[in-house]
């Protein structure tokens, strides 16, 4: 990017929620099936029909609100948004104007070097989905020159989140980072399945640019149709780049509405701020306005998870684990939460997301049993860390043991106990084992006196075999080359 | 018969639901040629009814609306029947489902005989809005029934049904049922579930009865009201019934008398007529007192913004698209267009528009905010007026029915409305019954003419037990036939 300017980018997200049924009706929320077969006369905007709305949605979004710490008003409405189009049933969608559910809140997030970075959001609001159009007959499915349109209503009526950051994204890289951390926090608080490729997330994005250290914001365009983490990065790098060569070329950036082109990787205008819509919004006649009970709002803020930006700070500035290691617990939230309860009981995270992300996460995908399913429970598993980490067994034995535990369950102190696998740190005990060894092997000892000192290793591993590994390796290690240099 | 005397019939077995439903059939075959109540007959599906109806009398059931035929207005869900709204939008539509109000007089063993002609989407005062046909007033065939449950009045009135089923939205119950010398009542907003009911202004329209007497109306009313899930705007709070509150006399209540809807514009006669109304009411022992309403006479252009709004949003989903009338266009634009021009009628484009634009960017804030705001002090008026008062007495409407084409100007059409449309806004109770007759210049025929009376929320019981009390003291509707009317046994 160029380093006159400076780009400002604000994200606006639409989430489907995982309800069981939709917002205003009693129809199944549920992604695909034969088309208009999740229907009924009021997601279908019969005549008559009227919208209740779905509480659990309203609890999704306001627990999505305060995992964000935003503020909860106490009273909040639906407005009706006004404007015809086929796949949108009632021709206005149910959505919230000027009381949204939420307001405020800071979505923190983190880059690949660990910097962790924030951003504010403007509201979260509540609204319905539309149903879907496809368009026949153009060859490339877009309506400019089809014959004719379907429709399928079964998404219609889905509760939709709107969640508006403000512009303060300053790169392509972080608004994905920003978006990694939004889904992430989603799916920690199962509100949603927020898969791009299925539509239940979809994003827009703001973007301008200016001028490097001025304040006042450049003339916007808002970019759709990305379809993935990746078109969005694309996207936005190639609209701040589109932009700077106007304002470099001396040009003005016009407010337009423009589509992500993936194959072509640009962006071309759709429509500018002269065709926008008059929406008419007003309150939604057939909704009463929503009171937010406070007792409600304490209860879920109390029954919050752990937030991934909350594990990343824990796992990085805490545990000292890796990006890396840290997003990989963060994105498998059942594996995180297992690792949680190993710390809680070892304070030895190092060795702890050592086993988990290493022996064990290699079993899971072996065996496709997931870890918190698996035989190792949380309890044996920081026994083990114990053992190791008292040095009463050595890496590998604790390898072997792991791969029992997985296969048979059982405590790893009881196994040690029962078949005697504690690690021999006794010098004498090993000393013997060592004497043994080098008695047996003169011709190596010889080499090695001759000046061929690789074989120390070789001579540590007889020592370690002689000793069923149960012998301390640095010990023998130490003991075999203070007999060799004697 | 009325419903109350059907209902105890056909429970005690002296007559059957198919006898009852055969008669009502035979009269609708009889006078609906010349009163053009309904729409479509329901022949079949009164039939049906009435049979499953007497197998539940048989297995001993007990029905609270054993048999009643009742006509349905045509904005309300009755599944697998023609529902049109009076509309050519909707010319063809076939409901789906049921309205819950429908349902639950259906369940409780009323008989669907109809479906009732109405003004467009509701809109309108004398049903000559209908694209569909043409009702007449069954005391006066020259004039309009009212409207826009004009259908449902009319077929009351004829004796083409027991009890009407009515929306009322600014008026809609209550006038026609002053034309059509029948008691209309308008429950309070939220008292009956509006799922099924195709919305003209949701946060007005409410469903209620048209009939010949109280009792009867009350009857329907404790079977339709309460809560239900389906509806986000009908009340969760007990219902109180009505049936067994029709009082005697009126002693110890205070009525007020509006200072503001002064009488003598209405003509001599009319005039008169409410004077003595009024004196009856004190006769029946309740005291008069005067109450006045400083803002009711903003109620028609706060009512002219608001359900304007409202519609304009509503009457969007006719787009063709899903269901309905369409017109083939050249794209999706022009089909949207060539539909809705064809399908809607000239009131319900002027309000569309109107509503349009008093929701448009810039115009919101004087037009639609302001209304709401008007709306609160209209219903605040109301409040303090119920602070010396338990009930109101005023006009239900403007003048007796009156002849077609006769308001071919839509401002004097909607002042038809003045004195039922600050009711609405408030949210308010309210009903209309039948207070002596008047034969206006023009008029071969004495014409009914009707008392309002108001309460305050939820207010039910005590405005059917006093109109009750009214109405058996004196017997008004009874004075004069009408020219079809029922059958007399």
């Amino acid at each position: 990017m160029n380093p006159k300017y400076e780009a400002v980018i604000g994200i606006e997200c639409h989430v489907e929620l995982k309800t069981t049924t939709k917002m205003f009706c009693g129809c199944r929320n549920e992604f695909g099936g034969e088309p208009n077969t999740k229907t009924c006369p009021v997601c279908l905007g019969m005549p008559g029909a009227l919208p209740v709305p779905n509480a659990k949605a309203i609890e999704q979004i306001v627990r999505t609100g305060l995992a964000f710490g935003a503020e909860i008003p106490a009273f909040s409405k639906f407005d009706r948004k006004n404007y015809f189009y086929p796949d949108m049933p009632k021709d206005y969608q149910i959505s919230q104007y000027d009381m949204p559910l939420t307001i405020g809140g800071i979505v923190k997030y983190w880059l690949e070097d660990g910097t962790i970075k924030q951003c504010r959001l403007t509201r979260i609001h509540l609204e319905e989905d539309t149903g879907k159009s496809t368009h026949a007959g153009s060859g490339d499915g877009r309506i400019a020159g089809s014959s004719y349109s379907l429709l399928d209503f079964n998404r219609a009526g889905v509760p939709l989140m709107e969640c508006v950051s403000e512009p303060e994204l300053h790169s392509a890289r972080d608004a994905v980072a920003y978006l990694e951390s939004l889904r992430r926090t989603l799916l920690a608080l199962e509100v949603s399945d927020v898969k791009m490729e299925e539509g239940s997330l979809r994003c827009d994005a703001n973007v301008s640019v200016r001028p490097a250290g001025t304040t006042q914001l450049g003339t916007k365009s808002e970019i759709k149709n990305m379809n993935s983490f990746r078109s969005v990065e694309r996207a936005i790098a190639s609209e701040i780049e589109r932009q700077v060569e106007i304002l470099n070329s001396g040009g003005r950036v016009v407010q337009e509405t423009r589509g992500w082109d993936e194959l072509h990787g640009v962006t071309h205008s759709m429509r500018s701020k002269e065709e926008a819509h008059d929406y008419r919004y007003f309150p939604d006649p057939d909704l009463v306005p929503l009171a937010i009970a406070r007792d409600d709002v304490e209860r879920w803020k109390m029954g919050l998870p752990t937030l991934p930006c909350q594990r990343f700070e824990r796992y990085t500035a805490e545990y000292g684990l890796s990006v890396n290691a840290a997003a990989q617990l963060i994105d498998n939230i059942a594996l995180a939460n297992y690792f949680d309860e190993v710390v809680a009981r070892t304070e030895n995270p190092q060795q702890s997301s050592n086993f988990v992300l290493g022996e064990l996460s290699r079993l899971a995908n072996e065996t496709d049993v997931a870890v918190g399913d698996s035989k190792v429970t949380v309890e044996h598993l920081a026994e083990l860390v114990a053992l190791v980490q008292s040095k009463r067994i050595n890496s590998k034995i604790a390898k072997e043991l792991l791969v029992r535990m997985w296969d048979g369950g059982g405590s790893p102190n009881a196994i040690v106990e029962r078949e005697g696998l504690a690690q021999t740190t006794d010098p004498s005990a090993v000393e013997h084992f060592v004497d043994e060894v080098l008695a047996a092997n003169e011709r190596v000892v010889a080499d090695y006196k001759a000046g061929k000192t690789n074989v120390l290793g070789f001579l540590v591993g007889q020592v370690m075999k002689a000793s069923r590994g149960k012998a301390d390796p640095a010990l023998a290690n130490e003991l075999v080359k203070k007999k060799l240099s004697s | 018969m009325n419903a109350a005397e059907i209902a105890r019939d056909v429970s005690a077995g002296r007559v059957s639901a198919a006898e009852i439903t055969a008669a009502t059939l035979a009269q609708v075959q009889a006078v609906d040629g010349d009163v053009g109540a309904y729409l479509t007959v329901l022949g079949q599906i009164a039939r049906s009814s009435a049979a499953r109806v007497d197998e539940r009398i048989a297995a001993g059931e007990r029905l609270a609306l054993a048999g009643v035929p009742i006509a349905l207005k045509d904005n309300m869900c009755l599944e697998g029947s023609r529902t049109t709204c009076g509309s050519k939008i909707l010319e063809h539509w076939i409901a789906p489902y049921t309205a819950t109000a429908v349902a639950r007089l259906l369940e409780a063993g009323a008989i669907p005989i109809g479906k009732a002609n109405c003004d467009e989407f509701a809109m309108g005062s004398s049903c000559e809005n209908s694209a569909l046909g043409v009702t007449r007033n069954p005391y006066d065939l020259t004039r309009v029934p009212g409207g826009s449950s004009g259908g449902s009045a009319a077929a009351v009135a004829a004796g083409e049904a027991a009890i009407g089923l009515g929306s009322d939205t600014g008026g809609s119950i209550r006038e026609p049922a002053a034309f059509c010398n029948l008691v209309g009542f308008k429950p309070t907003y939220g008292r009956v579930s509006r799922y099924g009911l195709i919305a003209f202004a949701s946060s007005l329209d409410q469903i209620g009865p048209l009939a010949r007497t109280v009792e009867d109306a009350a009857l329907a009313y404790d079977i339709m009201a309460g809560y239900d899930p389906m509806d986000a705007t009908s009340l969760d709070r007990p219902v109180e019934r009505t049936a067994d509150s029709l009082r005697a006399d009126l002693s110890g209540l205070r009525v007020g008398i509006v200072r503001e809807f002064d009488t003598k514009a209405l003509g001599e006669r009319s005039d008169a007529l409410y004077r003595e109304a009024y004196r009856d009411l004190e006769r029946l022992g309740a005291e008069l007192v005067e109450v006045s309403l400083p803002t009711a006479d903003y109620g028609l252009a706060t009512y002219y913004l608001i359900a304007p709004a409202e519609c304009s949003s509503n009457l969007a989903r006719f787009d063709g698209v899903r269901y309905g009338l369409r017109v083939e266009g050249a794209d999706v634009r022009a089909m949207y267009d060539n539909t809705r021009a064809a399908g809607f009628g000239p009131e319900v484009k002027r309000r569309i528009l109107i509503g349009t634009h008093a929701l448009s960017s810039g115009y919101y804030d004087a037009y639609y905010v302001r209304a709401q705001k008007a709306r609160t002090l209209i219903a605040r008026d109301f409040e303090r007026a119920f602070a010396q008062c338990d009930l109101i007495a005023c006009p239900a409407a403007s003048c007796p029915a009156f002849e077609f084409a006769a308001k071919s100007d839509p401002y004097s059409m909607y002042l038809m409305d003045y004195y039922t449309i600050p009711m609405s806004l408030a949210g308010l109770p309210a009903l209309s019954v039948p207070c002596g007759w008047a034969t206006p210049e023009g008029a071969n025929l004495p014409l009914p003419i009707g008392l309002q009376l108001c309460a305050p929320l939820f207010g039910e019981r005590l405005l059917l037990g006093a109109a009750a009390a009214y109405e058996r003291a004196t017997n008004h509707a009874l004075a004069h036939p009408a020219q079809i009317g029922p059958v007399r046994a």
